[in-house]
């Protein structure tokens, strides 16, 4: 049996007031960290990644559930670990070697030790003569590696990276999963296991032993398995395509919920009912989703969206809202990673500007229950207008309050290019297009 | 530091006499401090003189000058302190962030002479024979005029520090020293800095009234810049006058050199910023400091060791971090009895306020709404005025490099001389026009704010985007419609940021510009800011209390009601953004 380092019992996350109807972030999660093993955490986003790693590091309390450390409760002492962020989060006021030596001060250790140990790990990650500089003098390729010499500074038992290539180019990202590699592969890392977090789903099938795929709304994990495929990887491979195609089918497979609510708008529920999901709009524009059909229309109708993705060098995060946004408005079907244009979908497309807008306003007002709420709701006041608030309250009981506010802003976009309704951000009021909105006291 | 003359062997001596001349001077300054420590804790702890016979000669101005630098350097030290520890309970504390954060935009509007009299008498009574208790209350007004802003820069700062950095330091288990000395106190920095700058302004503008008052029957006058500008004035000196007019400008301009550019130079590190910015301000005071043997010495020495002992000492006592941080019953309780103690306190506080303001006759309430109105109008009229020349000429210096190269270093000299003191100056010239104070005032309170809306408007002009100013070319835009639809728009944010603070300062200047001692007379018109200082030098706490209510109330509501939809007007329909 493997030795498990981590280990989460029923793990969960929602925000609220006990009493009220919580927000349910994170279902109930199992999940071990085993000795010696990359793991991948992959996930659309909102699928909580990232609150997931917060929890298991000790920098955000569960709601519920605990997290074993070696067996035991972790209570007291926090668990030895180090993150490696996307943002390198280095200290920008200090050197090289500072940013290196400060956790190693945190842990009183004196002063020639603590240069010892922060000059050699330097040398490893291969910053030997850049101790003086400041990062700002760094390139970001650069300043990771001082994020990377940090967290290994400690010896962390896992070493935890919250998407730590994403915010580099192609290729500083690309040479740094490949040393990253090389440096695990012969055992120069102080550490005894990796836990990376990411949403490309090509860095998680060439660098993980085993992968763990996310669900969203709640977050939960969708399916856990090995990557058999033996070291260095080829991305060309028959093995290696085959499991990026498998990810993509887990990542676009329709979830279990249904998509959009009947017309009669759901009567409030006797407390403790189990609420029926408020659907989500996902963040995608009116402009992306026309020009992801219209690609689609030149493919004759169909594709695979891992296809698309790629010669868009898109991510699965910027990819999947899109094809989603257009499936909720019937424009498209998906089916096990493939997408089909439907007929009302190729009308669209062949549509002129004019009629195109008429045509998404009725799609949207069909079936995007949010847009029909918020026309609605409009339509009923006599002076057509209303404040956010009104919205946010609404929304409130399904959503985080950042995903209310990006839900809302989805739904301006939307409106807007349907010309069901608009937004005065002055005034933080919807409206009814043709007529001005009233003028508002500043 | 490199000599003209291209001789080799000249240089290398200089270079290593430079150093040497360098130690001399830090070791002479020292010296100095010693004295000047030695001279101000012998007067200190003297026996109290309440009101000192100021000398009109100008050989005094140096010594007043070192005591009114002393006042302002403790005031600004306790500010500093005071601002810091504040800043981090208000941050943290969720349940007391909502009171500390309003108790800190109530002060902020209270004119630093309604304090005068409580902090007075509490500390003469402290010390009742000693000199130190007389100036201890002088350093306590400073510190009220300067303290809330820069108490409020600090609490924003730490709760915009990324959430990624705070984690850093969480993760890799920084105890709260090392996380106050490289996180917060770094990410703070340079708005501290600024927010003192503009403190330490605030302080000279009101150093005539915090060194030279009266309160009721009792005299205080204390040794200093303030109190020797005062006495020229109310003794129409004008030679004296003028002495004191420019040792003040040189003390604020040395100080600017010495203490103010370094410190912005210095503070350049601390930004933050993902690249390497291409303008770097300089400062000589800081090339010597870092280029000083002894200097060096001392730090590598004394400081650089000393800190690592103590940082370390700080790092293996640090608690352990626990994960579920649950406060202790007996904690809680205490902090409830403590909250019940000061509600009651609260309570019982305000009820004897009422009692004292029930003794205010109608007819001074009565006055004073007039008096509310008439200072209301002038505070209006004053940043109507400032507004129609500051725009104009901000924009005109914003578009044009050159023209801003010439002229920003002297508004800036001419921003830094306190309003106050040219007063005197200008209240000769309004009596010998015949003109009053009533219009008077006016033209004061236009002295000491114009330059938050000028400043404000030359850097909102400079951010226009020149795209914006090549389309209106492109499309021959009208002077007007320039203005209507560029410039305007463009500057609104900083015109907001600039009004408000010069509102906020007219109507604490409306204390100062309305009531006058003027040889052996008072010279005052009818308004809110008058009745304040003269229920000050009568007395009359009732009198003073109602007054400051009225006009903080009066400054809560016009920032509740009129600047804060502005600013979120500017921060939403009028935002450039890059």
């Amino acid at each position: 049996m493997r030795e498990s380092i981590i280990e989460a019992r029923a793990l969960e996350k929602f925000y609220g007031e006990p009493g009220s109807n919580p927000i349910q972030v994170i279902a109930p999660t199992d999940l071990s960290v085993y000795a010696g093993e990359i793991l991948a955490v992959l996930g659309p986003s909102g699928s909580g990644k990232s609150t997931l790693l917060r929890m298991l590091t000790g920098l955000s309390a569960p709601s519920a559930g605990e997290v074993l450390w070696h067996g035991k409760p972790v209570t007291g002492q926090s668990p030895n670990v180090s993150i490696v962020f996307q943002s390198f989060a280095l200290f920008p006021w200090l050197t090289v070697l500072e940013n290196v030596e400060a956790p190693l001060k945190a842990r009183g250790l004196g002063e020639i030790p603590r240069r010892k140990r922060s000059l050699k790990i330097l040398e490893t990650v291969g910053l030997d003569g850049f101790e003086a500089a400041y990062p700002k003098e760094l390139s970001g390729g650069m300043k990771q590696r001082v994020g990377f010499a940090r967290a290994l500074v400690v010896e962390p038992e896992v070493l935890f990276m919250d998407e730590p290539f994403s915010a580099l180019d192609v290729l500083t990202a690309e040479n740094l999963r490949t040393e990253t590699l090389e440096l695990w592969a012969n055992k120069s890392l102080p550490t005894r296991a990796i836990y990376l977090v990411t949403h490309n789903i090509e860095e998680a099938v060439l660098l993980a032993d085993r992968v763990i795929v996310l669900g969203k709304n709640p977050g939960r994990i969708r399916t856990d398995f090995q990557v058999g495929l033996p070291q260095p990887r080829d991305r060309k491979s028959a093995g290696f395509l085959q499991l990026v195609d498998h990810i993509y089918k887990v990542l676009t497979q329709p979830d279990a919920s249904p998509q959009f609510v009947p017309e009669a708008e759901a009567a409030p529920l006797p407390p403790g009912a189990p609420r029926a999901k408020y659907p989500m709009l996902p963040h995608a524009r009116p402009g992306g989703i026309s020009g992801m059909l219209e690609i689609l229309s030149d493919r004759s109708g169909h594709d695979d969206i891992y296809h698309l993705a790629d010669d868009l060098s898109f991510e699965i995060d910027d990819v999947l809202p899109i094809v989603e946004a257009a499936s909720m408005l019937g424009f498209v079907h998906v089916s096990e990673g493939d997408v089909e244009l439907t007929p009302a979908g190729r009308e669209y497309v062949e549509a002129d500007i004019g009629p195109r807008k008429e045509l998404f306003a009725h799609a949207a007002m069909k079936r995007v229950l949010l847009i029909r709420q918020i026309k609605r709701a409009l339509e009923s006041k006599s002076n057509h207008m209303l404040p956010d608030e009104f919205f946010h309250d609404t929304l409130d009981e399904h959503f985080s309050e950042q995903e209310t506010i990006q839900q809302l802003d989805t739904a301006i976009n939307w409106g807007r290019y349907a010309g069901l309704f608009d937004y005065d951000s002055a005034s933080r009021k919807f409206y009814i297009a043709d007529e001005e909105p009233e003028t508002v006291p500043a | 530091m490199t000599p003209v003359t291209p001789a080799i062997g000249r240089r290398f001596s200089l270079d290593r006499t430079w150093p040497f001349f360098l130690d001399i001077l830090v070791f002479a300054g020292v010296l100095a401090v010693f004295y000047g420590v030695l001279t101000i804790a012998r007067y200190w702890l003297g026996q109290a003189i309440p009101a000192t016979e100021i000398s009109r000669s100008p050989w005094s101005l140096p010594k007043y000058a070192f005591f009114s630098l002393v006042r302002m350097a403790i005031a600004y030290f306790l500010s500093l302190l005071f601002a810091v520890t504040y800043g981090r309970i208000a941050a943290y504390n969720k349940t007391l962030q909502p009171f500390m954060v309003a108790i800190l935009d109530i002060l902020q509007s209270i004119p630093v002479l309604s304090f005068l009299p409580g902090v007075m008498l509490a500390m003469v009574s402290l010390f009742p024979s000693r000199q130190v208790g007389i100036e201890l209350g002088s350093i306590v007004l400073i510190f009220t005029g300067q303290v809330w802003n820069m108490a409020f820069s600090f609490y924003s700062s730490l709760k915009s520090i990324p959430r990624e950095l705070s984690e850093a330091s969480s993760i890799y288990r920084f105890g709260n020293w090392q996380r106050f000395f490289q996180l917060e106190l770094p990410y703070g920095a340079i708005g501290l800095i600024w927010n003192s700058i503009v403190s330490v302004a605030g302080g000279w503008f009101f150093l005539m009234a915090c060194e030279m008052f009266v309160l009721g029957k009792r005299d205080f006058r204390l040794p200093g810049l303030g109190s020797y500008l005062q006495t020229a004035a109310g003794n129409g000196d004008t030679s004296a006058m003028l002495w004191g007019l420019f040792a003040m400008i040189g003390v604020i301009m040395l100080i600017d050199q010495l203490i103010w550019r370094p410190l912005i130079t210095w503070s350049g590190k601390f930004k933050f910023e993902q690249v390497e910015s291409t303008h770097v301000p300089t400062s000589p005071l800081l090339h010597i400091l870092r280029n000083s043997n002894a200097i060096k010495a001392l730090r590598e020495k004394t400081i650089e060791p000393l800190g690592e002992r103590i940082d370390l000492y700080f790092a293996r006592r640090a608690p352990k971090p626990s994960q579920p941080k649950t406060t202790p019953v007996w904690l809680k309780a205490i902090g409830i009895l403590l909250a019940t103690v000061a509600i009651a306190g609260i309570g019982y506080q305000v009820f004897r306020a009422f009692a004292l303001l029930r003794g205010v006759p109608g007819a001074d309430f009565k006055r004073m709404l007039e008096g509310a109105g008439a200072t209301f109008l002038r505070v209006n009229v004053s940043l109507l005025l400032a507004s129609a020349w500051t725009i104009p000429v901000g924009v005109a210096i914003g578009f044009n490099p050159r023209l801003a190269r010439i002229l920003q270093p002297v508004t800036q000299i001419a921003a830094s001389v306190p309003a106050t003191a040219l007063f005197p100056v200008l209240l000769l010239a309004i009596v010998r026009l015949g003109g009053g104070l009533g219009v008077g005032s006016i033209a004061l309170m236009l002295l000491g704010t114009q330059w938050y809306i000028l400043f404000n408007v030359i850097a909102g002009a400079s951010a226009i985007p020149s795209d914006l100013k090549e389309v209106a070319n492109l499309f021959h835009f009208s002077r007007a419609d320039r203005w209507r639809i560029v410039i305007l728009p463009g500057i609104f944010p900083y015109l907001v940021t600039g009004l408000v603070t010069a509102s906020g300062g007219a109507w604490n200047a409306s204390i100062v510009a309305e009531y006058f001692h003027f040889k052996d007379s008072v010279m005052s018109t009818v308004g809110l800011g008058a009745q304040i200082s003269a229920a000050t030098d009568a007395g009359r706490f009732d009198t003073l209390l109602m007054a400051t209510i009225v006009m903080a109330t009066l400054v809560v509501c016009t920032n509740r009601l009129v600047w804060r939809p502005l600013y979120r007007l500017a921060e939403t329909k009028y935002r450039l953004e890059t």
